[in-house]
């Protein structure tokens, strides 16, 4: 439909940015923005950090104040959805009624948490965390509990758990595997979370999971673990991961395989129709064939990749994954996507909460995983950007100076290791 | 409340009043001023909140932490001795006329 919009639809990191970004690369078309949620975009982050150990207000989370999307002639249509994609007539049912015509569609819908369906759950103080609504709920509740349940080990439980822990509660962590953050970082990282949650009082449970929330007066009173065992909680949180929103698009016949299947140019089969972020499953060279990712670099790298697209100017998308996680005095930062190693390098000590693990597959750097060593991050990133060569033998070497590895690379003298300098090694 | 001024690289400007408490990145970002990105929103994850402090008021600011220090070895316009991540430069009284220069870049 010539003259009609560029539509987004979702207003979540990757949403917010394919606007900003279609209008920094300069496209003069119109843009709408559709989100469910009744207010401004925000920041996810901070939700199961500082948002929601108070400090920082509502007004600081916001991504842009109202009046830039009015400055950037950005539509904003909140508290609206589409049930419907008319792929033919290139138009959006609404749910309000209604149609919404578009030239292009971005379908930046995110994900939503995994419910636990068992008994209980209905109870008052069975809680969830996705969305600022969420967070603000539980901010005002958390300083109120005196013992919680957590159910799922990730990363955005662990996150609530530091807080909780901060703020005088008493946690048990029930994680179904034998293992904290196990589907995304090494052992060494794993084992160092556990024992800093249990340091500050935080009780794992491992292989575990529960079965029913007990409760009396509409309110949850406690869980009871498929051991039997019954643990007393005046709040239950469940984090136990997210589900692709990937219905409207497999209603209009569009592929999906846990997240919306498109390209390497992030376009599903439909010319007319992209996908980004959290929704979205697409061919990457960081993982062994196709991948969905849950981060914030994941949909905002995707967001600008499409609207340099759309403006004109198409590249495959091909960022290094990059994620972060907050838990008290603990950073982590990944590069790359550490699953399936067969080979981890320490660099730094464990002991002292300072390490980086060095993930290798068949002799090639597939990721990097540092705790409270950013420089390893950083220079990993940049690593992992050119594709270049870098040993396990380099990396466990605490004398090599990985810095200077990397800034070759900035220097426009990627990856070949017989370029590199001999005062590098 | 304390005048922060930002300075585009086409030498552009724009004054804030910004709150004690509030950081520099904050600010910026409240008020739509493009060339600050904080794609980590503040948590020295990112270094796409990168500034250039006026020479003459470094002394003003609190000091690099050893981890801000290590993010801005990475920052997409080159480092100089005035850089900083304004997620880590909290306004206070003292700040009152701060400038600080955006780079060409921040991604």
């Amino acid at each position: 439909m010539a003259g009609a919009p560029v539509v987004i639809l979702g207003t979540g990191q990757g949403g917010f940015q394919a606007a900003a970004s279609l209008r920094e690369e300069g496209f003069a078309g119109r843009i709408v923005l559709v989100g469910e949620e009744p207010d401004l975009p925000y920041q996810r982050p901070p939700l199961s950090k500082a948002y929601l150990a108070g400090a920082l207000d509502e007004a600081m989370v916001r991504l842009r104040p109202k009046s830039f999307y009015a400055e950037h002639a950005i539509g904003f249509l909140p508290g609206e959805r589409a049930n419907g994609i008319d792929r033919a007539g290139r138009r959006l049912r609404l749910a309000s009624g209604g149609t919404l015509e578009y030239d292009h569609l971005v379908l930046a819908l995110g994900a939503r948490p995994r419910r636990l369906p068992i008994p209980g759950v209905e109870l008052d103080g069975v809680m969830y965390l996705r969305t600022l609504a969420d967070a603000t709920a539980l901010r005002h509740r958390l300083p109120l509990a005196r013992e919680v349940v957590l159910v799922g080990a990730g990363f955005i439980g662990l996150e609530f758990a530091a807080v909780a822990a901060k703020l005088g509660a008493a946690v048990r962590i029930v994680e179904a595997t034998g293992c904290v953050m196990g589907r995304v970082v090494s052992p060494p990282v794993s084992r160092c979370f556990a024992e800093t949650h249990a340091r500050w009082g935080n009780r794992l449970l491992f292989d575990t999971g529960i079965v029913r929330v007990l409760g009396a007066d509409g309110r949850a009173t406690g869980v009871e673990t498929v051991h039997g065992e019954v643990l007393p909680a005046d709040l239950v949180v469940i984090c136990i991961g997210v589900v692709p929103n990937v219905e409207l698009a497999a209603a209009a016949g569009l592929a999906t395989d846990d997240g919306i299947v498109v390209d390497d140019h992030l376009l599903t089969a439909d010319p007319a129709i992209s996908a980004i972020g959290d929704c979205a499953r697409y061919p990457s060279r960081f993982a062994d064939g196709t991948t969905r990712l849950e981060s914030v670099q994941n949909a905002v790298d995707q967001a600008r990749c499409v609207a340099a697209r759309l403006a004109g100017r198409p590249v495959p998308y091909a960022a290094v994954p990059w994620f972060w996680s907050d838990q008290g005095e603990l950073r982590l930062q990944i590069a790359g996507l550490t699953a399936g190693h067969d080979r981890a390098v320490l660099r730094g000590d464990p002991g002292e909460g300072r390490f980086s693990v060095f993930c290798f597959r068949a002799g090639r750097l597939i990721g990097v995983e540092s705790v409270n060593r950013p420089a390893d991050h950083m220079a990993g990133r940049r690593i992992l950007a050119e594709a270049s060569e870098l040993t396990p033998e380099q990396a466990a070497d605490p004398g090599y100076d990985l810095k200077a590895h990397a800034a070759v690379l900035k220097g426009g003298r990627p990856g070949k290791a017989h370029s590199r300098p001999q005062t590098l090694s | 409340m304390p005048k922060i001024t930002y300075v585009h690289p086409d030498g552009e400007m724009h004054v804030l009043e910004v709150p004690v408490g509030t950081s520099v990145m904050q600010a910026a970002i409240a008020n739509g001023i493009d060339g600050i990105v904080a794609e980590c929103g503040g948590s020295m994850m990112c270094a796409t909140c990168h500034v250039y402090v006026d020479a003459s008021q470094l002394d003003l600011l609190p000091p690099t932490s050893s981890i801000e220090n290590d993010m801005l070895d990475a920052t997409a316009s080159e480092r100089r001795a005035n850089s900083r991540l304004s997620c880590q430069l909290v306004v206070t009284a003292e700040l009152d006329g701060l400038v600080v220069n955006l780079p060409e870049n921040q991604i």
